[in-house]
C-alpha cells in the first residue's frame, strides 16, 4: 500500500496563485511522512484535499493515488483515508464504545463479533471497560488514543494526521506519539503528518517536507 | 255529483300547497347530511350556545348539522362572498348562511349576492306577518322580497347601573344635561360599528325637525337640514363624554365591560334581555337595569340570508325554517337561554304556542313588552351611511 | 468533483419559491390590481386612480399614517436602546443559556395574549389601579385617564415593547457569543473608558451588524401590526394597518379599493422606514466615528445603564403580571372594581371544553405541529443542501427567507385569498397551513441556521473519513448532535404558528377557529373570563413547546455532558 501525490496543489477560487507549490511525493507502507510549515500556509488545506474534505471555494489540481488507484474524483467517504485532528473530536452523542463502532468496517459482521472487535481495540488503547462511558469524561490522552483506535477500526488504506499532538502537554505528547506511530507501523498504513513541531518530525522518522 | 266536483276542486285549491310541500320535501331530502356554515357575530357566548343548540336540534330532526363561523363584524362574511365571486366561485361557496340586516343586506341584495327569494317557501313562514310594510318585510326601508328570513327581534335599549345612577336621562336631548352633571361617565361605540351608528340614529329621529324625511333616501339637500340639530346636540355632548370624546369603545360588548368595570355608567344594546342575561352570567352587577327614552326607541328584526353561491343552501333553508318554529322562538325568548324577543306574529299563533310563550320565566332586569315603549321605525339605510361618514369627517382627525 | 446536493438544493429552492415567494407575489398582484380600480366582483373593471383619491379623502388617513410612523419607529428605537442598556448592565452576570431560558416564556407568549393582558393591567379600571385603590389614590371610581387607546399610541408602544425587548435581548445575547466581550471590556477599561462607554464605542458597533436583520423585522412588525393595535392602540383614528383591516371589513364594499391602495401604502411605509433606518445607521456610524476619534472618556453611563435595567426589569414584570391577570380572570366569576382579587371564583369556563376552547385547542395544536414539521423538514433540507454543495448562503436566498417577515401581512393576504380561491384551494385547513407556513418557515430557518453552521465541520470530516455517506452523516451525526437547536427552532416555529391571526382569518374563510382568532374575536366581547381562558391556553402551548425543547435534549443526552449544557449548542 502506498499513498502517492502527483503535482497536488490547492488554489483559492479567484486567486491567481496556488496556496503552495505543487506537491509530488510518495508515502510507503508503514511510513510517516511529515509536512512542516508555519501556521496559515495551508497544511490543513492540503490534508483536506487529500482526504476529500475541501470546501467549495477551493479548487484542487493534481492527483491523489492510493495503491496506484486514483481516488482524486471520489467523495471522502469512498476514499478510505482516515484522519485525526488536534481535538480528538469524539462524537458527543455516542458513548466511547459506540464512537469506535461507528467506523468499524462492515467486513466484521454480527453484533457479537463487532462488540468483541471494539472491546479489543479499547483494551489495546488501555481503555478496557470504557465502552459505555461519556466521551466528555475522558482525559485528553484517553481521547487521543480512542480517536486513533476509532480511525484504525475502519481499516483505512492511509492515515492523515493534522497536528494531533499539539493539544497535549509534553510528557503526554511523547507517550501518545509513540502509541500512534507504533500502531501505524504495525499495520503498515502510509501516514502523512502535518505539524509545526520538529520533535514530531524526528519521532516520525520518515521524510520531511517543508511547505 | 257534488262529491265528484268537490274532489277536483279541493285538489285544485290544494295544488299550490301540495306543490309547496312537495318542494319542501325535496329541499328536506337534499338537506339531509349537509353541514350549514352559519356566519354569525360571535361576541356573545349565549347566542353562540343557542346556535349550538339549534344545530343539535336540526341534526336530530333533519340530519342537518350547523357549524357557526364566529365573526367580529358581519361585513367579514360579505367580503368573503365578494372574494369568492371575484375568483369566479359561483357554487360551493364557503358561506352558507349569514346573520344579517341593514346596510350589509342592502349591499348584498343590490349586487346580486343572495340566494332566493326563498322565505315564502318555508312552511313556518305562515306564522310571520309578511304583509307589505310589516317589520319582517322591510329591512331598514329596503324591501326584503323573500331574500332573508327573520329570526330575532332587536330593540335599542340602554343599560345603567341603578346603584350608581339615580335617574337616567329621560330623553335623548336630556343626555346633554346628564353628561354635564356626570362628566366622563357616558360614551358610545365608535359609529363605524353598528351600535354606535344606531345611537346617533336614535338621537337623529328624536331631534330631526321633520322625522318623515328620514323614510326617504338621504340627499345632499335634506341631509344638512335634518342633521343640524343632531350635530349641535353632539357638539354640546362631546366634551363631557368618556375620555373627553377622543376615543370610543370598539363595540357594545367592550362598552358593557366598561360599565361592569365602573368606568362608565351607561351602556346600550339591541337586545332588551341582554342585561338580565349578563347579570345571570356575572357580567354585570345585580343592580343593572334597562331604560328606554320616553319617545320610544329604534327596533328592527335580525334576519338570516343565504349567499347565491352557498354550497349547502338547502340545509340553510331548513335551518331558517326551524328558527321560525314557535317552539324554537319560545325557547329563544326564555331568559335563561337567550332572552331574544320573538319575531312571530302573536295573532297567528295557536293555543299551545301561545301558552309556551306565556310560561316563560321573568327577572327583575328583564323589561316587560310594555316597558319597551313604542318602536320607532328605522330610517332609510342611506341615512346611517351618511351619518357615519359625517361623524368621521367631523371627529376623526 | 460531482455535483452533490444539487438535486436536493434544486428541490428545496423550487419548494420555497413556489410555496412561499409565489403566494406573496400573487397576493401583492391582486392587491395591486384592486388598488388601481380592478375588482370585478364588486363591478370595478376599469383602471383608474379613483381609489387613491378616495383614500386620501378618507377621514383620519393622515393621522393614521403619522401614528403608524411614530409608534413603529418609537417602539423599535426604544426596544433597541433598552435591550442594549440591559445587556451592558447584566452581561457577565447571566450566561447566555440562563438568559435564554429566562427569556423563553416571553418569546413563547403570543403578542395578542400579552396585549390583552397589558390592556387589563393599565386600564383606568385595570389591575394596577385596583391594587392601589382606594387606599393609595383615594379613587372610588376609575380615574379619567386615557391609559389604553390613548391618542399618542403610548399604550400600543408599551404592548409592543413587552414582546420586542425580550426578542432583541435574545438576539443580542446570541450575537455577543461571537464577540470577545470580556477581552474588549478589559482592554477598554484599562484605557480609561467606563463600562457603558466601552459598550457604546467598542462592542455595539460589532454586535449591531449581527442583529440588523432582526431589528428590521421588529421595525416591520411594529409598523404593520394589527391585533395588538386593535387591543391597545388609538381607535379614532387607528394606526394605518388597523384602518385598512376595518376598511376591508366595512359594509360599504366600495371601500375595498381604497383599502387595497392603502395596503400598498403600508408596504411602501415599511420599505421607506427600512431605507430611512439604513440611512440613520450610516449617519450614526459617521458621527460615531468622529466621536470615537475624539477620544473623550465621557461621563459615566452608569445611571443610564441602571435606568435601562430598571425599565427592562419593569417591562418583564409587566409581562408576567399581564399573563397572571388573564389567568386570574379565567378563574373569576365576578370581579368588581376596586377589588384586588375576584369577589367570587368559578371553574365553570375551564370545566366546559365543549363550549369552544377544546376544539380551538385541538385545532391550534394540530396546525402548529403540521406547520412546524413542514418548516423543519424544509429547513433541514435547505441547510443540508448547502452543506453537501459546500456552499455558504447566497445573499438572494437569505432575502427570500426574510421576505415574508418584512412584507406587511395586510398588504397581500386579501389578494392571496382571492388567488387561493381561484386555484380551488378554498377556505380550509390546507390553505391555512400554507398561509401560516409563509411565516413559520422563515423563523425556523433563522433559528436553525446559526447553530447548524456552528457545528464543527471537522466532526463531519471525521465521520466521512470513517466511511459514512452524506445521508448517514446527516442522520447519525448532525441531527443527534443538533437536537437541542432543532427542537428550539421547532418551538419557535410552533409559537409563530399559534400566534398567527390574519392568515388564519383570511385563508380559513373564518371557519378555522384557532385559539388566537377566537381570543381576538372574543376580546371584542365583554366576557374577560372567557378571553382569559383562551389567552392562557394561547400562551401555554408555545411555553410547553419551549419546555419540551429544553427538557427533551436533557433527557435524551442525559449521559452526554457535551450536549446537555448550553442552550442552543
Amino acid at each position: 500500500m502506498s499513498l502517492d501525490l502527483a503535482a497536488l496543489t490547492v488554489t483559492l477560487r479567484g486567486s491567481p496563485k496556488p496556496l503552495f507549490a505543487a506537491l509530488t511525493l510518495s508515502v510507503p507502507l508503514g511510513a510517516v511522512v511529515t509536512v512542516l510549515g508555519p501556521s496559515g500556509v495551508g497544511k490543513s488545506t492540503l490534508l483536506d484535499a487529500i482526504g476529500g474534505h475541501l470546501a467549495h471555494g477551493f479548487t484542487c489540481t493534481g492527483r491523489v493515488m492510493l495503491n496506484r488507484r486514483d481516488v482524486t474524483g471520489l467523495p471522502a467517504e469512498a476514499r478510505r483515508i482516515g484522519i485525526l485532528f488536534q481535538d480528538a473530536l469524539m462524537f458527543p452523542h455516542l458513548s466511547v464504545g459506540d464512537n469506535l463502532a461507528f467506523g468499524l468496517t462492515r467486513a466484521v459482521r454480527g453484533r457479537k463479533a463487532r462488540r468483541a472487535a471494539v472491546e479489543a481495540a479499547l483494551e489495546q488503547a488501555g481503555l478496557g471497560g470504557f465502552h459505555d462511558r461519556d466521551p466528555a469524561t475522558l482525559s485528553g490522552g484517553q481521547r487521543a488514543r480512542a480517536a486513533l483506535m476509532r480511525a484504525l477500526l475502519a481499516r483505512p488504506l492511509a492515515l492523515l494526521l493534522d497536528e494531533p499532538f499539539s493539544a497535549l502537554d509534553s510528557q503526554l505528547r511523547s507517550e501518545i506519539r509513540g502509541f500512534v506511530f507504533d500502531h501505524i507501523r504495525e499495520r503498515g498504513i502510509p501516514a502523512l503528518l502535518v505539524t509545526h513541531d520538529l520533535r514530531d518530525a524526528r519521532a516520525a522518522g520518515g521524510a520531511v517536507i517543508t511547505l | 255529483m257534488r262529491l265528484s266536483l268537490a274532489l277536483p276542486l279541493t285538489l285544485a285549491l290544494a295544488a299550490p300547497a301540495l306543490a309547496q310541500s312537495t318542494d319542501w320535501q325535496t329541499t328536506l331530502a337534499a338537506a339531509r347530511g349537509q353541514t350549514v356554515y352559519w356566519n354569525a357575530w360571535g361576541g356573545d357566548a349565549r347566542t353562540n350556545d343557542f346556535i349550538t343548540w339549534v344545530g343539535q336540534q336540526t341534526e336530530a330532526r333533519y340530519g342537518v348539522k350547523v357549524a357557526q363561523v364566529k365573526l367580529t363584524d358581519t361585513a367579514e362574511a360579505v367580503t368573503r362572498v365578494i372574494a369568492e365571486k371575484a375568483a369566479g366561485q359561483d357554487a360551493g361557496g364557503s358561506v352558507d348562511m349569514i346573520w344579517i340586516n341593514g346596510a350589509n343586506f342592502a349591499a348584498m341584495k343590490q349586487q346580486g349576492l343572495l340566494h332566493g327569494p326563498f322565505v315564502a317557501g318555508l312552511p313556518n313562514a305562515a306564522y310571520l306577518d309578511l304583509s307589505p310594510g310589516s317589520a319582517a318585510s322591510v329591512d331598514f326601508t329596503v324591501p326584503v322580497e323573500g331574500y332573508e328570513s327573520p329570526w330575532r327581534l332587536a330593540k335599542f335599549v340602554f343599560t345603567y347601573d341603578s346603584a350608581r345612577v339615580d335617574a337616567p336621562p329621560a330623553t335623548m336631548a336630556g343626555f346633554v344635561d346628564w353628561a354635564a352633571a356626570h362628566p366622563g361617565r357616558l360614551t358610545h361605540p365608535n359609529p363605524s360599528n353598528f351600535m354606535g351608528a344606531t345611537f346617533l340614529k336614535q338621537a337623529l329621529i328624536e331631534l330631526a325637525p321633520d322625522p318623515s324625511v328620514l323614510q326617504a333616501p338621504a340627499s345632499d339637500e335634506n341631509f344638512a337640514a335634518a342633521t343640524a340639530p343632531l350635530w349641535a346636540w353632539y357638539d354640546a355632548l362631546r366634551p363631557n363624554l368618556w375620555q373627553g370624546g377622543t376615543t370610543f369603545p370598539e363595540n357594545q360588548s367592550v362598552q358593557q365591560q366598561l360599565l361592569n368595570d365602573g368606568e362608565v355608567d351607561i351602556s346600550m344594546s339591541f337586545d332588551p334581555a341582554s342585561t338580565a342575561a349578563a347579570i345571570e352570567q356575572g357580567l354585570l352587577p345585580e343592580t343593572a337595569r334597562v331604560f328606554v327614552p320616553a319617545g320610544g326607541s329604534i327596533g328592527n328584526i335580525s334576519f338570516v340570508a343565504i349567499p347565491y353561491n352557498a354550497a349547502n343552501w338547502q340545509g340553510a333553508e331548513v335551518v331558517a325554517n326551524f328558527l321560525l318554529d314557535p317552539a324554537t322562538q319560545a325557547h329563544m325568548q326564555d331568559i335563561t337561554v337567550l332572552g331574544s324577543y320573538s319575531v312571530l306574529d302573536p295573532a297567528r299563533l295557536d293555543a299551545t304556542a301561545g301558552a309556551a310563550f306565556a310560561a316563560l320565566p321573568t327577572a327583575p332586569a328583564l323589561p316587560g313588552v310594555a316597558d319597551l315603549g313604542p318602536t320607532l321605525i328605522e330610517p332609510h339605510a342611506s341615512w346611517m351611511t351618511r351619518l357615519t361618514e359625517e361623524w368621521a369627517r367631523r371627529y376623526t382627525k | 468533483m460531482t455535483e452533490p446536493g444539487r438535486a436536493l438544493r434544486a428541490t428545496v429552492l423550487v419548494l420555497v419559491l413556489g410555496g412561499i415567494i409565489l403566494p406573496i407575489t400573487l397576493g401583492l398582484w391582486e392587491t395591486l390590481r384592486a388598488a388601481f380600480g380592478i375588482l370585478p366582483a364588486i363591478g370595478a373593471r376599469e383602471l383608474s386612480l379613483e381609489p387613491w383619491r378616495a383614500l386620501v379623502a378618507l377621514p383620519g388617513f393622515a393621522t393614521s399614517l403619522r401614528l403608524t410612523l411614530i409608534t413603529g419607529f418609537g417602539a423599535t428605537l426604544l426596544a433597541l436602546v433598552l435591550a442594549t442598556g440591559f445587556c451592558a448592565a447584566v452581561h457577565g452576570r447571566i450566561g447566555a443559556s440562563a438568559g435564554g431560558r429566562l427569556l423563553a416564556p416571553y418569546l413563547a407568549a403570543p403578542h395578542a395574549a400579552l396585549a390583552i393582558g397589558v390592556a387589563f393591567l393599565i386600564a383606568p379600571s385595570g389591575w394596577i389601579a385596583r391594587l392601589i385603590s382606594p387606599w393609595l389614590t383615594g379613587w372610588t371610581l376609575p380615574p379619567q385617564i386615557a391609559s389604553v387607546h390613548d391618542g399618542w399610541g403610548l399604550a400600543l408602544m408599551l404592548g409592543l415593547l413587552v414582546k420586542e425587548v425580550p426578542f432583541l435581548l435574545l438576539v443580542i445575547l446570541s450575537a455577543l457569543g461571537q464577540v470577545p466581550v470580556r477581552q474588549h471590556l478589559a482592554a477598554g477599561r484599562a484605557l480609561g473608558y467606563g463600562r457603558g462607554m466601552v459598550w457604546l464605542k467598542l462592542i455595539m458597533p460589532q454586535v449591531y451588524p449581527l442583529i440588523r436583520l432582526p431589528v428590521f423585522i421588529v421595525l416591520a412588525f411594529a409598523l404593520s401590526v394589527v391585533d395588538v393595535a386593535i387591543i391597545l392602540g388609538p381607535s379614532n383614528p387607528p394606526t394605518l394597518a388597523v384602518a385598512i383591516t376595518r376598511w376591508y371589513a366595512s359594509a360599504d364594499t366600495r371601500l375595498i379599493l381604497p383599502a387595497s391602495a392603502a395596503a400598498l401604502v403600508q408596504g411602501a411605509v415599511v420599505i421607506g422606514a427600512i431605507a430611512l433606518w439604513v440611512g440613520g445607521e450610516r449617519l450614526v456610524a459617521a458621527l460615531g466615528l468622529r466621536w470615537l476619534r475624539a477620544g473623550g472618556r465621557g461621563r459615566s453611563a452608569e445611571p443610564g445603564l441602571m435606568a435601562a435595567s430598571a425599565l427592562v426589569a419593569g417591562l418583564m414584570g409587566l409581562g408576567v403580571l399581564a399573563l397572571a391577570g388573564l389567568a386570574v380572570w379565567s378563574l373569576a366569576w365576578r370581579w368588581p372594581w376596586p377589588l384586588a382579587l375576584p369577589a367570587s371564583w368559578s371553574l365553570a369556563g375551564w370545566l366546559n371544553p365543549g363550549s369552544g376552547w377544546g376544539g380551538a385547542l385541538a385545532l391550534t395544536l394540530g396546525l402548529g405541529l403540521a406547520t412546524t414539521a413542514l418548516a423543519l423538514g424544509l429547513a433541514i433540507a435547505w441547510l443540508e443542501g448547502e452543506d453537501r454543495a459546500r456552499r455558504g448562503r447566497a445573499g438572494w436566498a437569505a432575502a427570500l427567507i426574510y421576505l415574508p417577515l418584512l412584507v406587511p401581512q395586510i398588504g397581500f393576504l386579501y389578494g392571496l385569498n382571492v388567488a387561493a380561491l381561484r386555484i380551488g384551494l378554498g377556505g380550509g385547513i390546507p390553505a391555512v397551513i400554507w398561509a401560516q407556513e409563509l411565516f413559520v418557515f422563515p423563523y425556523v430557518m433563522i433559528a436553525l441556521s446559526e447553530p447548524w453552521r456552528a457545528l464543527d465541520a471537522r466532526l463531519l470530516h471525521t465521520a466521512a473519513a470513517l466511511g459514512a455517506s452524506p445521508l448517514r452523516r446527516l442522520l447519525a451525526v448532525k441531527l443527534p448532535v443538533l437536537l437541542r437547536p432543532i427542537l428550539t427552532a421547532a418551538a419557535i416555529g410552533f409559537g409563530v404558528s399559534v400566534a398567527q391571526y390574519l392568515p388564519t382569518l383570511f385563508l380559513g374563510a373564518g371557519r378555522v377557529a384557532t385559539l388566537t382568532t377566537e381570543a381576538v374575536t372574543l376580546s371584542s366581547g365583554s366576557d374577560r373570563r372567557v378571553v382569559g381562558i383562551y389567552a392562557v391556553l394561547q400562551a401555554a402551548l408555545p411555553l410547553a413547546a419551549y419546555l419540551a425543547a429544553i427538557a427533551l435534549p436533557a433527557m435524551v443526552h442525559r449521559n452526554r455532558r457535551a450536549l446537555s449544557g448550553e442552550f442552543g449548542a
